[in-house]
């Protein structure tokens, strides 16, 4: 372990509650804060917007999944990317000419029913829930990777400063700390690769994908949390504490809790337990080639496509763009800001396959990039240093993104469900908030986090994504339509994404339409959204023309 | 809080200040006349064109990647610069695409909105 990785966590956590604690004494109410961002220029606008967006799940996951998987998860970054340009091509500018700043907002201002706010607020808080849990997931497996503390408590060490730091007054707002945590996330991720990239080369260009299997770079330690089963390729002598054991071709059960260290040039042997791709099946898009895994790949780009729009704590910042024409040009700047940080992230993961594939016996894949600069670049000084970088990197991911979550989450609780919006009921609905997904996250230590995080942009998909679109270009939607919509999309991604997490094992292609939902779900949702909302014609507000007019009309007019 | 409510005021001051000398055809959209409802309704259905438009090409762009790869594996194993073709369209060449896309369509909507201001500013004839 690094001895400067404590420091460099602890200096961006305390830095960020401290920048938070200060902002709160210059602006005491969300307008006044508003009002203030309102000068902020689009390019700063949008580096906030990604500071807050790039997850633990881009910083962490999305190497973890290439690592494990390889070039099918590409998927990922690209959809999450791509889901800015939906936004801009069919929400930004509206949306902030509404001037609705929480979509339970955008309910009342377009349809004018309360009822159907009340609905948008759970499944705000839903989606929030659903992305929280996996950033407190990767906030205790770096807590457990870089210190060896138990991952039990990373979840509620990091939990607790969260939920204290939203509760007592949030960092969310300052435009100034969101866009500062965008380019630390981006350096800590693209210093580390320049030198790993140099060292790879330096190193003669280990093959990726070597023909006889991926092997060991030097002896390494591999501790099983799990009982496993080891098939092993090639005769290997392993050390078992003192002792040396002979390991010949074929099966071999390992208790949970052993500790072995492999030979350097050994071959890695494939765990039964973890499911990883190896070889062509790694480098080589095959899984879509079946027509199940084809149905799964465009089920997952369908969702991160559209559900980047319908995620909680991203509508909240456009309202601090000054007109529509900026929100357009800040969304074009976050989708370069975003693509750019995501050219790194596979490089972690295919140089994990390199210096780091004790991860893929022990599954733990999504720890590949905190372990990486380590792994390669040695326990010297650079290393050290690298290896504190990336996890203030991670800790920075983390931070922005759960407390920009949490807030808009306790936003709505406390105005809609569990009081009327004094500070002291934001302050009881930030706690709720935050203990539930903490009490989630320590029941889910065996999922991606990528994986995860993909579900919860499946069901914002679902059920937010039809009700914008809908909402903003067409004048039929009425607020019994877009209730059904929800409802039943939403509803039914929801329950797909629970027979997921909780592991209901599902037979063919029973568990891939409810793996990856999507695909039908959201077709679902507008098919019913615009089905009722024909149904029930004479709903249509009559001030739906004046709503048109002011989502629609250029700014310069000033209607 | 009185700061903030002071400050509010002024922009609104500033909005109306702004549309003095508004003509008719400006009346027209904000009264929703038949005509002002028809203009606003050709500027939605010309702005929704061009991001359905954009869309679809997004769509072929990408979407078609994994139906070619299924269909056609031979380009999976097509190497440019020592790397396999769908790990350069995926994790690098897709970024750019996206970007571009996004430039023309802000571009493009922009002017449409230009055509608009300039149909409803236009002196009446």
């Amino acid at each position: 372990m690094s001895p400067y990785t404590v420091p460099a966590i602890v200096a961006v956590t305390v830095a960020t509650v401290a920048i938070g604690a200060y902002g709160l004494r210059l602006a005491r109410t969300t307008s006044d804060l508003l009002v203030a961002s309102r000068t902020v220029s689009p390019a700063w606008n949008a580096a906030a917007i990604s500071g807050e967006y790039l997850s633990v799940a881009s910083f962490l996951g999305v190497a973890g999944l290439v690592l494990k998987h390889g070039v099918e998860m590409l998927w990922y970054p690209v959809g999450f990317a791509a889901g800015y340009l939906a936004l801009l091509l069919f929400v930004a500018a509206p949306l902030r000419r509404s001037g609705a700043f929480t979509l339970p907002d955008f309910c009342q201002l377009r349809l004018r029913s309360r009822r159907l706010r009340k609905l948008a607020t759970v499944f705000v808080v839903i989606i929030g829930w659903f992305y929280l849990v996996p950033q407190l997931h990767g906030a205790g497996l770096t807590v457990t990777t870089v210190t060896g503390a138990p991952y039990l408590l990373g979840v509620l060490l990091v939990g607790l400063v969260v939920t204290a730091n939203v509760a007592l007054g949030g960092m969310r707002s300052i435009t100034f700390v969101q866009a500062f945590q965008y380019w630390l996330k981006l350096t800590a991720l693209a210093v580390p690769v320049l030198f790993l990239l140099l060292h790879w080369q330096a190193d003669g260009r280990p093959a990726v994908t070597p023909a006889g299997g991926a092997v060991f770079p030097e002896p390494t330690t591999v501790t099983f949390e799990q009982d496993a089963t080891l098939t092993v390729s090639e005769p290997t002598t392993v050390e078992v504490g003192a002792d040396t054991l002979e390991l010949a071709p074929g099966d071999h059960r390992v208790a949970a809790g052993a500790s072995w260290v492999f030979p350097a040039g050994g071959a890695v042997p494939k765990v039964a337990e973890v499911a990883t791709d190896s070889g062509l099946s790694w480098l080589l898009p095959g899984d879509a080639s079946t027509d199940r895994g084809l149905f799964t790949t465009y089920s997952l780009i369908l969702a991160t496509f559209l559900g980047t729009m319908g995620l909680p704590h991203v509508l909240v910042r456009f309202y601090t763009n000054p007109d529509g024409a900026a929100a357009r040009r800040t969304t074009l700047v976050v989708l370069g800001l975003v693509g750019l940080f995501y050219l790194f992230p596979t490089l972690y993961g295919v140089l994990g396959r390199v210096y780091t594939p004790q991860l893929l016996m022990t599954g733990r894949t999504d720890a590949v990039v905190l372990l990486l600069p380590s792994a390669a670049l040695g326990g010297g000084t650079l290393g050290q240093l690298l290896a504190a970088l990336v996890a203030a990197g991670a800790f920075a991911a983390f931070l922005s993104t759960s407390s920009g979550l949490l807030t808009s989450v306790a936003g709505v609780l406390s105005t809609d469900a569990l009081g009327r919006g004094s500070m002291r009921d934001y302050r009881i609905s930030a706690v709720v908030g935050g203990a539930v997904p903490v009490v989630l996250a320590l029941n889910v230590a065996g999922l991606d986090v990528s994986q995860i995080v993909g579900l919860a942009f499946a069901v914002a998909a679902s059920s937010f994504c039809p009700l914008l679109v809908l909402g903003i270009w067409w004048r039929g939607l009425t607020a019994a339509g877009a209730a059904a919509g929800i409802l039943v999309g939403g509803g039914a991604a929801l329950v797909s994404v629970l027979l997921t997490v909780l592991g209901v094992p599902l037979p063919g292609w029973w568990g891939a339409l409810t793996g990856q939902p999507a695909a039908w779900t959201v077709p679902l949702a507008f098919a019913v959204m615009v089905g009722v909302s024909l149904a029930t014609r004479h709903q249509v507000p009559a001030t739906v023309g004046l709503t048109m007019l002011r989502l629609h009309a250029p700014d310069a007019l000033r209607l | 809080m009185e700061q903030a409510a002071d400050r509010r005021v002024r922009v609104v001051l500033a909005e109306v200040a702004g549309q003095a000398g508004q003509d008719r055809t400006r009346a027209e959209l904000a009264e929703q006349t038949r005509v002002g409802e028809a203009l606003v309704r050709g500027l939605i259905r010309a702005q929704l064109a061009l991001a359905l438009r954009l869309a679809v090409v997004v769509g072929v762009g990408l979407g078609a990647l994994p139906l070619l790869f299924a269909a056609a594996p031979e380009v999976g194993e097509v190497r440019v610069l020592g790397v396999h073709l769908p790990w350069l369209l995926l994790g690098v060449a897709a970024y750019p695409f996206l970007v571009v896309v996004g430039w023309a369509y802000v571009r493009l909507s922009e002017r449409n909105e230009q055509d608009f201001t300039a149909l409803v500013q236009r002196p009446e004839k």
